[in-house]
């Protein structure tokens, strides 16, 4: 801990919130940051869609450890480290596949795909003592879902997951509530990029408003070349064309919650999906009026919202819905996975149009997320200053902290340093 | 319509691989077809349609054209200042002609330099579909396969890779 026990001066009177760099460049804090943060909070695994039958699995690192994301034989969703029980090594090294076994190729130890130890060649060379029943892989402490959103956690006194997630639910419930059965599935094919860069400075980026008119002049350029209409901002504070807010969630969760000017396959038009589009968009939009009530419908396809749940994982219900997720690689790296995520009923054509919007702006041959990856590059080269230039300067929208906050202020970004300090403030 | 031969290919392929390498992107789009696509699949899904599955990139010709624009504009920050781009083409093989439309398969490696640092070697195949006209050839298709098991040490594909 630094000597005043904080990593923020939060002076409330005067308006100004300063963050004290080492955040970003400490080995020591980020040592800390796994056992602090990762180990205790609750860390997006993966979508229940992503394993549809019994014996698929998906293999991934999650915060660090190697896991097998996997449906049993009997439809359970489970979380296994991907660990042999006998001498260590992982016993999958696909990505993702089809499995009743898994099979360590070391001495040959086979699971079942709910983890039990099924086989152990030679078995008889053991003791009594040995116990196969109490051999399977073992698994995080805790593993729990939201509709289909699995996390898991290393604590096992943490709260439920739903406690946990509290009133972020309220926003994941919007990005469901897409699909007529409340059924949504990871599409095929997934974007990774590294970025080198602290793991939390995508967090910052990826709910951050004020950027958006200098770090992405390219893509509103493009908007405007697609027919899109520019409205300059109107009120004060305010860097887009429709009003936007950052919305406090608790437990370190928020969202920005935006008036649509970007289109949303569900279910806004824009000229850039060609007025082909137009009639099957309002059978969707008229679809949601019918279920959810107008109100309703218009929350679900007249906004956006980029919402973090804290620690790592954002969900942007933008020019299309991403699930997003990123670990640290050192103090100055990061994995980032995106996934795309959409209602399972959704017809061929509304589809294609989700995919090509999503490449609009995300991923690493998208419109926009290339300068994003480049602007925090450019923080993680400027950081390098950090002893000298010790505080980043994050007071923007202080004045008026009890009151209304934009997507553009920095209310948001406070909020995520605030569980965070307080989080490496504990002892553990 | 004679049959090409691979040596035309390759002329053709190495022309384009020096517009990509030197960033003359408006002399590239000339030699595209009106209805010209590019795409390169997910790493983990080679061979997924684009309308069902996500894709790193998959543009068609009015997205291409407005890729060019977007990199070629010094707001687009990850390519200001542009990368240096070095790409060696081969093992082309012609694997089918039909009438004037070609399909040739190839093999690229390409290193990438940017902010005095190295960024980057992708390699992979490529796809070209091409037209012939008259001793030339348009681009109809080029479809990028990424071989690295994962793209994310790699970045960004900010340039026309």
């Amino acid at each position: 801990m630094p000597a005043n026990g904080s990593y923020v001066i939060d002076d409330k009177e005067k308006g100004i919130f300063l963050l004290d760099r080492s955040v970003h460049v400490s080995e020591e804090i980020l040592r800390e940051e796994m056992r602090k943060i990762f180990a205790k909070c609750w860390i997006y695994v993966g979508h229940a869609s992503e394993v549809k039958k019994p014996g698929d699995f998906v293999s991934r690192k999650v915060a660090g450890r190697p896991i097998i994301f996997v449906r049993d034989q009997k439809g359970q969703v489970r979380c296994l480290f991907n660990t042999c029980r006998h001498r260590g090594s992982v016993v999958t090294t696909e990505r993702c596949g089809n499995a009743r076994r898994f099979m360590c190729v070391y001495h040959g130890w086979s699971y079942g795909n709910d983890g039990s130890l099924a086989r152990v060649p030679s078995e008889e060379a053991y003791t009594s003592a040995f116990d196969k029943g109490d051999l399977g892989l073992r698994t995080p402490a805790r593993f729990e879902s939201y509709k289909d959103f699995w996390f898991m956690n290393l604590d096992p006194n943490a709260q439920p997951l739903a406690e946990y997630l509290g009133k972020a639910t309220e926003y994941m419930d919007l990005v469901v509530d897409q699909s007529p059965s409340g059924q949504m599935e990871v599409l095929p094919g997934t974007q990774e990029y590294d970025v080198a860069a602290n793991w939390k400075l995508m967090v910052e980026n990826s709910v951050d408003d004020y950027h958006l008119p200098t770090t992405h002049s390219t893509w509103l350029n493009f908007m405007k070349n697609s027919g899109v209409v520019m409205e300059p901002p109107k009120g004060a504070g305010m860097v887009l064309p429709t009003k936007g807010l950052a919305i406090d969630l608790g437990n370190g969760h928020f969202t920005t919650d935006n008036v649509n000017f970007r289109g949303r396959p569900v279910a806004a038009w824009i000229p850039l999906y060609g007025e082909a589009a137009k009639e099957e968009m309002a059978a969707i939009r008229a679809e949601l009026v019918e279920r959810l009530g107008a109100d309703r419908a218009k929350r679900v396809a007249d906004t956006n919202r980029n919402l973090v749940i804290f620690p790592n994982l954002v969900i942007n219900d933008g020019s299309s819905v991403t699930i997003r997720t990123f670990f640290p690689n050192g103090v100055d790296k990061m994995h980032v996975t995106a996934w795309a995520l959409g209602p399972v009923e959704e017809s061929e054509s509304a589809r294609a149009r989700r995919l090509d919007a999503f490449l609009t702006f995300y991923g690493p041959g998208g419109f926009a997320t290339p300068d994003d990856v480049e602007a925090l590059e450019m923080v993680q080269k400027g950081l390098a200053n950090w002893q000298d230039d010790r505080w980043s300067e994050m007071s923007r929208g202080m004045g008026h902290e009890d009151g209304e906050q934009l997507n553009s202020d920095e209310f948001h970004l406070r909020l995520f340093w605030r569980k965070w300090n307080a989080m490496m403030g504990e002892q553990a | 319509m004679s049959a090409v031969t691979r040596a035309e290919v390759e002329d053709f392929l190495y022309l384009e691989a020096d517009l990509l390498d030197n960033w003359k992107l408006p002399e590239w789009e000339a030699l595209l077809t009106d209805d010209a696509g590019y795409y390169i699949p997910a790493n983990d899904d080679p061979h997924g349609d684009h309308r069902s599955s996500l894709f790193i990139i998959a543009d068609d010709r009015e997205r291409i054209h407005q890729r060019i624009i977007r990199v070629m504009d010094p707001n687009c920050h990850a390519e200001f200042p542009k990368s240096h781009l070095s790409r060696i083409v081969g093992n082309v093989r012609i694997l089918s002609q039909d009438g004037d439309t070609v399909v040739a398969a190839s093999t690229f490696v390409l290193h990438r330099y940017r902010r005095y640092e190295r960024m980057g070697e992708y390699v992979g195949n490529t796809r070209h579909t091409l037209k012939r006209v008259g001793d030339s050839f348009r681009i109809k298709e080029r479809r990028v396969f990424l071989k690295s098991h994962e793209l994310g040490s790699l970045g960004s594909v900010s340039f026309i890779l």
